[in-house]
C-alpha cells in the first residue's frame, strides 16, 4: 500500500488551498513560423529523405482535404471531417513512431495513415464505401481502419479508444513487443469518462502508451473556455501521476521532437506519457456544420497565420532541402491523382448483400442466415427497389 | 469428477484457461490476491503472477475498455464486473465497442477473445442494486453472445467454451447459486455447446424455459404439477443470444404449450423474445397462449423481494392455467 502521501509534504494547521491553476506547464517550441529555429532549441532527429517525405505527406494531406470537401459539396460523398491546420500533430506523429507502434485515433488523424503509406485508393474506397473498401462500406466516411498499416479502425463514439489504447499498449508489454501505442483524441473528448478511466489504469498497470490530446480549441461549436476551467488537458496527467508534455500542435518539429522523446520513455520505463498538442482546428467540425455560427473571421484569419504546412515549408527552403519549383509540381501532381482517383472509385459498386451479415460474429448465425435469405427472396421480388444488390446473387 | 460448489467449478475453469494459455488474463475490482469478493479468482494471482490476475482501478468503464483494448491486442482477457447491476457504466464499451468491433473494421480487428464474467440474479436480499438480471438489455446487441449457466458442471463447460469462443461472450453467473448449487465436476478439460438449450427432463403436457438459478424454479413448480398428474417438459436455455430456436421448437410442437420464467422484469424481457418467435414457429401447434412468468415491473425490492420474484408457486399456478385453458 502507498501511503506515503499520508506522510510527505507540508504540514498546515488551517485550511490552504493549493490554487488550481498552480502547475505551470511549458509549451515546447523548436520552429518559428519564418522557418528558423528558436536558439537552443532541441532538433528532432531528421535526415533530408525522410524530412521529405513528411512534407509530400503534409501537401497530400492538404490536397485530399480540399477535394474531398469539394466532392462533399457536389453530393459525391455523404461526409467529410478535414483536418485543416493540425496536420502537424498527425504527420508529425506517425513520422516520429516506429512502424509497428499501433495508432488508436479518434477521426481528424487521417495524416497518420498517410504517413504510413494508406494508398489513395483505400482513402477512396472507404469515403465511397465501395466493395474494395477495407471496411465493407460499413462506416461512415473518414472512419478509416488499416490492419497491416497498425491503425485502428475508427468509431465514431468520443473517447473510447482512451481505455482501449490503454489495454492495448497492456498486452504489447506483457508479450514483450518492441512496440507502443498511440492514442488521439481532442480535448472535448478528455471530457468523457473514458478519459478518466484510460489514464488512470494505464498509469496504474504501467501501459507503454502515449495519450495524444489535440487541444484546437473547439469541440464543434464548444470553445475549449466551455470545455474546462484548468490548465488545459496536461494539467490532468500530473494529477493521474503521468509524465506531461505540452507543446505548440502547429510546430511539427516540435511534435516529433516530443513523441520520438516520449516514445522511448513509454518502451524503456513502461509507463504511460501525455502531450497536449495546442493548436487551432481552422476548418469546419464537419461538412454538416458551418463556423461562421460560433466564430468570427478575424480568430480564423490569426490562427492561418499560424499554418504547420507553411512553417514547415520554411524550414525545409532554409535546409535547401525543398524549393519552389518542386512544391509546385507536387500540388499539381497530387491534385490529379486525387481526381482521377475519385472517378474511379465512385464505378465501383457497392459491397454485396452478404457483407450485410458477415463479421457480425466470426460466421455467420442461424438465425442471421436465416434473414438473409429472406432478404435476398425480397430483393428478386423488388430489384428496383435495391439496386446495388439485385441481380448480384 | 469431484464435488464442486458453482464458485469452484468457475476457478477451476479460470485456473484451466491460464495454464493453457499465457496471454490469458483475469481482472477487474477485487480480482487479485484477494480472489474477488466472491472467491471466484482465488489462488490465481499466486500461480500465474500479478501481470496476469490483478486488481484494477474501481472504473467498469475502464476495465471494459482495458479489455477491448487486451482482446484486439491478441491477448485473452477475462474480464469481471463485480455484480451485473454495475455493468452499466461499461455498456456503451460492451455494446458500442466490443459488439461492433468485427463488423465495422470488415474483420480486420476483432475481440473475439473477449469473456466478461459477472455475477447476476436476485433472491439473496441484494435489493436493487445486487440482484438484476440485464440479460435482455445485451440480447438486442449483434455481435455479443450470452451464456448463463445452471450448475457446477455446466458453469465450468459453458466458461471455457466462453474463453474459447471467437466472439466476444458475457457470462453471467447465478451467485444465488455460487456455493448453494454442488455437483460432480469432471476435474480435466471439457466444454459445453454455446448456442445450444438442454433437454433436462422430458415431458409431454407443456414444456417450461427458463435459464440459470430461474431453472430451480421451475424444476420445483414442475414437481408440483407432477403431482396433479401435469407432464413437463423442463429445458435450460444455457444461451440468450444466439439462442436455441429449433430445441424449443421442437419441444413446444410435441407439448402445444409453452411456459417461459425469468427473473428480470416481465416487459422487454428476453421471454418476449422467444414466446414471439415460437409463436411464429409454432402457430398451428399451440393450445394455450404463451405463459411468461417473470419479475414484476419494478426495480428489484428488499423487503418484499419474494412478491417480486418469478417464484415456483407463481409458476406452478400459471402451469395449471395453461393445461386448463
Amino acid at each position: 500500500m502507498n501511503t506515503d502521501i499520508y506522510k510527505e509534504g507540508q504540514v498546515v494547521h488551517s485550511p490552504t488551498f493549493i490554487d488550481g491553476h498552480s502547475v505551470d506547464i511549458p509549451i515546447l517550441k523548436v520552429l518559428k513560423q519564418d522557418g528558423s529555429v528558436y536558439e537552443g532549441a532541441q532538433l528532432p532527429e531528421l535526415e533530408k529523405e525522410h524530412a521529405q517525405k513528411v512534407y509530400r505527406s503534409f501537401v497530400f494531406h492538404r490536397v485530399l482535404d480540399e477535394r474531398m470537401i469539394a466532392a462533399q459539396r457536389q453530393g459525391r460523398i455523404s461526409f467529410y471531417m478535414t483536418a485543416l491546420g493540425e496536420e502537424a500533430t498527425t504527420v508529425g506523429g506517425a513520422a516520429a513512431l516506429a512502424d509497428q507502434d499501433m495508432i488508436m485515433a479518434q477521426y481528424r488523424e487521417q495524416g497518420c495513415l498517410i504517413y504510413r503509406g494508406f494508398s489513395l485508393e483505400d482513402f477512396m474506397n472507404q469515403m465511397f464505401s465501395n466493395e474494395k473498401d477495407l471496411g465493407k462500406g460499413r462506416q461512415m466516411p473518414i472512419h478509416y481502419g488499416s490492419n497491416e498499416l497498425n491503425y485502428m479502425t475508427i468509431s465514431s463514439p468520443l473517447g473510447t479508444q482512451i481505455p482501449q489504447a490503454a489495454g492495448y499498449a497492456y498486452g504489447q508489454k506483457l508479450q514483450g513487443k518492441d512496440a507502443i501505442t498511440m492514442c488521439y483524441f481532442g480535448e472535448g473528448a478528455a471530457s468523457e469518462g473514458d478519459f478518466h478511466a484510460g489514464l488512470n489504469m494505464a498509469a496504474v498497470h504501467k501501459a507503454p502508451v502515449i495519450f495524444f490530446c489535440r487541444n484546437n480549441g473547439y469541440a464543434i461549436s464548444t470553445p475549449s473556455d466551455e470545455q474546462y476551467v484548468g490548465n488545459g488537458i496536461a494539467s490532468r496527467g500530473v494529477g493521474y501521476g503521468i509524465k506531461t508534455l505540452r507543446i505548440d500542435g502547429n510546430d511539427i518539429l516540435a511534435v516529433m521532437n516530443a513523441v520520438q522523446t516520449a516514445r522511448k520513455y513509454a518502451l524503456e520505463q513502461s509507463e504511460p506519457v501525455i502531450i497536449e498538442a495546442m493548436s487551432y482546428r481552422l476548418g469546419a467540425h464537419s461538412t454538416s456544420d458551418d463556423p461562421s455560427g460560433y466564430r468570427t473571421k478575424e480568430e480564423e484569419a490569426k490562427w492561418e497565420e499560424h499554418d504547420p504546412v507553411s512553417r514547415y515549408k520554411a524550414w525545409l527552403l532554409t535546409q535547401n532541402w525543398w524549393d519552389e519549383e518542386q512544391d509546385k509540381a507536387l500540388y499539381e501532381q497530387y491534385r490529379e491523382q486525387v481526381l482521377a482517383a475519385v472517378k474511379v472509385a465512385e464505378k465501383i459498386a457497392k459491397p454485396p448483400v452478404e457483407d450485410l451479415v458477415t463479421d457480425v460474429y466470426d460466421e455467420v448465425p442461424t438465425h442471421l442466415q436465416k434473414q438473409l435469405d429472406e432478404l435476398k427472396e425480397h430483393i428478386n421480388k423488388y430489384p428496383d427497389a435495391y439496386p446495388f444488390t439485385a441481380g448480384r446473387f | 469428477m469431484a464435488q464442486m460448489n458453482l464458485l469452484q467449478a468457475i476457478n477451476n475453469a479460470l485456473d484451466i484457461a491460464m495454464a493453457e494459455d499465457d496471454s490469458t488474463l483475469c481482472f477487474g475490482e477485487d480480482v487479485g490476491h484477494f480472489g474477488g469478493v466472491f472467491r471466484a479468482t482465488s489462488g490465481l494471482q499466486e500461480k500465474y503472477g500479478k501481470a496476469r490476475c490483478f486488481n484494477t482501478p474501481l472504473v467498469e468503464q475502464g476495465i471494459m475498455g482495458f479489455a477491448n483494448g487486451l482482446a484486439a491486442q491478441g491477448s485473452r482477457p477475462i474480464a469481471e464486473i463485480q455484480f451485473a447491476d454495475y455493468i452499466f457504466p461499461a455498456f456503451d464499451q460492451i455494446v458500442n465497442e466490443t459488439a461492433k468491433f468485427r463488423y465495422r473494421s470488415g474483420n480486420q480487428f476483432d475481440v473475439g477473445r473477449l469473456t466478461i464474467r459477472t455475477p447476476y440474479g436476485g433472491g439473496i436480499a441484494g435489493g436493487l442494486y445486487h440482484s438484476q438480471s440485464p440479460e435482455a438489455y445485451f440480447a438486442h446487441t449483434p455481435g455479443l453472445k450470452v451464456v448463463v449457466p445452471r450448475n457446477p458442471y455446466q458453469a465450468k463447460g459453458l466458461l471455457l467454451a466462453s474463453i474459447r469462443d471467437d466472439n466476444p461472450v458475457i457470462f453471467f453467473e447465478p451467485k444465488r447459486l455460487y456455493r448453494a448449487s454442488i455437483g460432480e465436476v469432471p476435474e480435466d478439460d471439457y466444454q459445453l455447446p454455446i448456442g445450444k438449450a438442454e433437454v433436462v427432463t422430458q415431458g409431454n403436457d407443456i414444456s417450461l424455459l427458463a435459464w440459470g438459478a430461474q431453472m430451480e424454479m421451475i424444476e420445483k413448480a414442475a414437481e408440483m404439477a407432477a403431482a396433479d398428474g401435469i407432464s413437463c417438459e423442463i429445458i435450460d436455455l444455457r444461451s440468450i443470444l444466439p439462442w436455441d430456436v429449433e430445441t424449443i421448437a421442437n419441444s413446444v410442437m410435441k407439448t402445444g404449450r409453452l411456459l417461459i420464467s425469468h427473473e428480470a422484469p416481465l416487459t422487454s424481457g428476453f421471454a418476449g423474445e422467444i414466446a414471439a418467435t415460437i409463436q411464429n414457429e409454432c402457430f398451428l401447434h399451440l393450445e394455450s397462449p404463451i405463459a411468461r412468468v417473470c419479475g414484476a415491473d419494478t426495480p428489484y425490492p428488499l423487503s418484499l423481494e419474494r412478491e417480486h420474484m418469478a417464484d415456483h408457486l407463481k409458476i406452478y399456478e400459471a402451469i395449471k392455467r395453461s393445461v386448463n385453458y
